[in-house]
């Protein structure tokens, strides 16, 4: 049976920003399948020319809310890799520590309230603060834990305070650490909970793979948040200083889409990118959570990206636990509460990576003597995914194009949920317009 | 027993962290829930009704199509409320007002930002400036602050189910800065905002917090510029340093004035 199928540029709910699935066929024959994004442009690049080096980053935390840590923190790396900044050993692991509330928050939110309504067939986690009460308690408990963690070190969940060029103006308390120390420990019967409820689900995660390439940062001394060189899983390691190189943002001919591409037409960052480039270094724990799975690297079903995230949950509350023995063990150094780092301002070009919760991020940035900014670039996760994302959507349709077409546009959503995107991240985007297949 | 009032949130060009703010309630969320009924919130559920008498919005607005939505949401909702400083007064977002519209879009698009120009690219009808809720449709109520705070979010919306007034505090930062017994921030050499930008919801969080006052929840009504200017002297802040501060989040309020009336902003 050959069917007409119009799925017609809806937004997709339940993920960050704006974006839509368009697919349409007639007698079964796929005609068109594109993934659009339609978020406005917010010209990120432009505002921070003229801006000085102690506000850059206060300005790009503001691309994106539930990823406001790392796009601050990008800021900062590369503003002091301009300047030839230093930051002490205990700054540094701060800076870790904070990344990973900020991790933990968003992989919570994202599989807890917005991709967990999917597995059990609700349209929000409101239902299901009727039909599944405790595991939503769970939930919330385990994303507030995340902004505890963020709050502790920076100041505040969202927008950041306390992370300035150079260090932090203000210190947690040891006795706080310490708080929060406890409550980790005493999270993981949470993360179980949440494990057992996701592991009785996956029967719900489609059976899709396409191999691909994925693309993060790898480190010789632990799993790649903060540090680290990009990878990629077909041509090893990259020089970051070259990441237009990488990333390689392009228009595609015959469209006016802007995409990246390495290796081959597309390639994937996240949590699925990170769990397969450096899966050797993840915590006890998390290897666990991963067997209980039967996840091994490397795998090419993207829907499976939402349970690296939930590996990743266990590793992060692991690698928390880490920094604050380490920061507890030398104890913390004292400093005002209105610290302000010495800084030499220079004239320089910086560039700054970090793993964002849904990929790897680049900023980079060019400084006039007096530090202020006269241009400056940066390479969102989402956009690296839009590609990828598209040549999914190319393979799967067909194969699923004689279900009826609530499933497929079910499915198709679920698939760009797995993804986590956060459209409003963008700083650039063009019309996603593919030729058909 | 009657019905609980209808909800709906949506979303403009920003960073949806006030939307993250108000997810971050966690369980209040849930008891929030309880009084009212949420019936649209697109980056947390599927559910969608055009039934709501209460309507929240975040982020400026700065496409055509931002205005046909946000005109669609003024005539649904009884109450419509800005939430964050892109809705309430530009925000971040309007740092790009001071700057060449021509030369913004070459520097966020290089060659690509023709684009701009093609009467076809409907996703590139963008406007030059940002701007925000109220310079197209009526705002009864906002909660500044980038981001909100979450408290007062929920005072907010407690004064409207209450019938109360929901009005935002009309004094400095200096008053919260004062109480939280911060050293000043000009005593330690910054540039702060915080004597003409509007408190009583951030309880001076940034000062608190080892930075300065960005001015992120907009002007005060009645700024008292003259005593800020002797501040400034005492200091030595030079009127460039100042205009630069000045541009971080106020560029539309500083066009159009801190209390600038509904539809007064050019379209």
């Amino acid at each position: 049976m050959s069917q007409d199928i119009d799925i017609e540029g809806e937004l997709v709910t339940r993920v960050e920003g704006h974006g839509e699935i368009v697919v349409n066929a007639t007698d079964g024959q796929l005609e068109e399948c594109e993934w659009h994004v339609v978020e406005s442009p917010r010209f990120f690049e432009s505002m921070v020319v003229g801006r000085d080096w102690d506000e850059i980053h206060h300005i790009v935390s503001r691309i994106c809310g539930i990823c406001s840590v790392t796009h601050t923190m990008t800021g900062l790396k590369a503003v002091e890799d301009a300047m030839d900044v230093e930051l002490s050993e205990q700054d540094v692991k701060l800076r870790k520590l904070a990344l990973a509330g900020e991790t933990l928050q968003s992989h919570v939110l994202h599989l807890g309230y917005l991709a967990l309504p999917d597995l059990v067939g609700a349209k929000s986690v409101v239902p299901m603060a009727n039909t599944h009460e405790e595991e939503v308690k769970t939930v919330i408990r385990l994303h507030k834990l995340g902004n505890e963690l963020i709050e502790t070190v920076a100041g505040r969940s969202t927008h950041a305070q306390r992370t300035i060029p150079g260090g932090f103006s203000q210190l947690p308390r040891e006795a706080e650490l310490r708080d929060l120390r406890a409550s980790l420990e005493g999270s993981w019967n949470d993360v179980e909970t949440v494990v057992d409820l996701v592991l009785s689900l996956a029967d719900e995660l489609p059976e899709f793979t396409r191999e691909t390439e994925f693309i993060s940062l790898t480190d010789p001394d632990g799993y790649a948040l903060y540090d680290g060189v990009p990878y990629s899983s077909d041509t090893g390691e990259l020089d970051l200083a070259d990441y237009r190189e990488i990333v390689n943002e392009h228009v595609v001919e015959q469209s006016t889409a802007k995409f990246t591409k390495h290796d081959r037409d597309s390639y994937m960052v996240g949590a699925l990118a990170r769990f397969n480039n450096n899966y050797e270094q993840l915590g006890p724990m998390a290897t666990a959570v991963a067997d209980r799975f039967g996840l091994k690297p490397i795998c090419h079903n993207p829907y499976l990206n939402n349970v690296a995230q939930l590996v990743e949950t266990a590793h992060l509350i692991e690698h928390s636990i880490e920094l604050i023995d380490s920061l507890l063990e030398s104890g913390l150094e004292a400093q005002s509460d209105y610290h302000k780092p010495d800084v030499d301002v220079t004239a320089g070009q910086g560039v700054g990576a970090i793993e964002a919760p849904r990929g790897i991020l680049f900023h980079e940035y060019a400084l006039d003597e007096t530090g202020t900014a006269l241009e400056g670039n940066c390479v969102i996760p989402t956009n690296q995914n839009h590609a990828n994302i598209q040549l999914d959507m190319e393979r799967l349709v067909p194969t699923i194009i004689e279900r009826p077409q609530e499933e497929i546009e079910h499915t198709l959503e679920m698939l760009v949920r797995a993804y986590d995107p956060c459209i409003s991240c963008s700083t650039h985007y063009l019309d996603v317009e593919f030729v058909d297949t | 027993m009657t019905s609980k009032p209808k909800v709906a949130f949506f979303d403009f060009a920003g960073c949806e962290g006030d939307q993250l703010e108000i997810i971050n309630l966690e369980e209040r969320l849930l008891d929030l829930v309880e009084v009212v009924e949420v019936v649209s919130f697109r980056e947390a559920m599927s559910e969608h009704s055009d039934d709501y008498e209460i309507a929240f919005v975040e982020g400026s607005i700065t496409t055509p199509h931002d205005v046909e939505r946000l005109e669609e949401v003024r005539s649904n909702a009884d109450t419509v409320i800005a939430i964050g400083s892109c809705a309430a007064f530009g925000g971040i977002n309007s740092i790009r007002n001071e700057q060449d519209f021509e030369t913004v879009t070459e520097r966020a698009y290089g060659e690509d930002a023709a684009m701009f120009d093609d009467p076809d690219a409907e996703l590139f009808d963008s406007f030059e400036q940002a701007q925000p809720a109220k310079a197209f449709v009526e705002v009864e109520y906002e909660v500044p602050g980038c981001p909100i705070d979450g408290e007062e979010f929920i005072q907010t919306v407690t004064a409207i189910l209450q019938g109360g007034d929901p009005s935002l505090a009309n004094h400095p930062v200096c008053v919260d800065c004062k109480l939280a017994e911060n050293t000043c921030a000009f005593d330690r050499g910054e540039i702060c905002l915080g004597p003409i930008t509007r408190g009583g919801g951030c309880d001076a969080t940034c000062v608190s917090q080892g930075t300065r006052c960005w001015g992120c929840r907009g002007l005060v009504d009645n700024p008292a510029e003259d005593a800020y200017s002797e501040v400034l002297q005492e200091y030595g802040v030079t009127t460039d340093e100042l205009l630069n501060e000045f541009t971080l989040y106020w560029s539309w309020q500083r066009e159009h004035g801190p209390q600038a009336d509904m539809q007064e902003a050019e379209q």
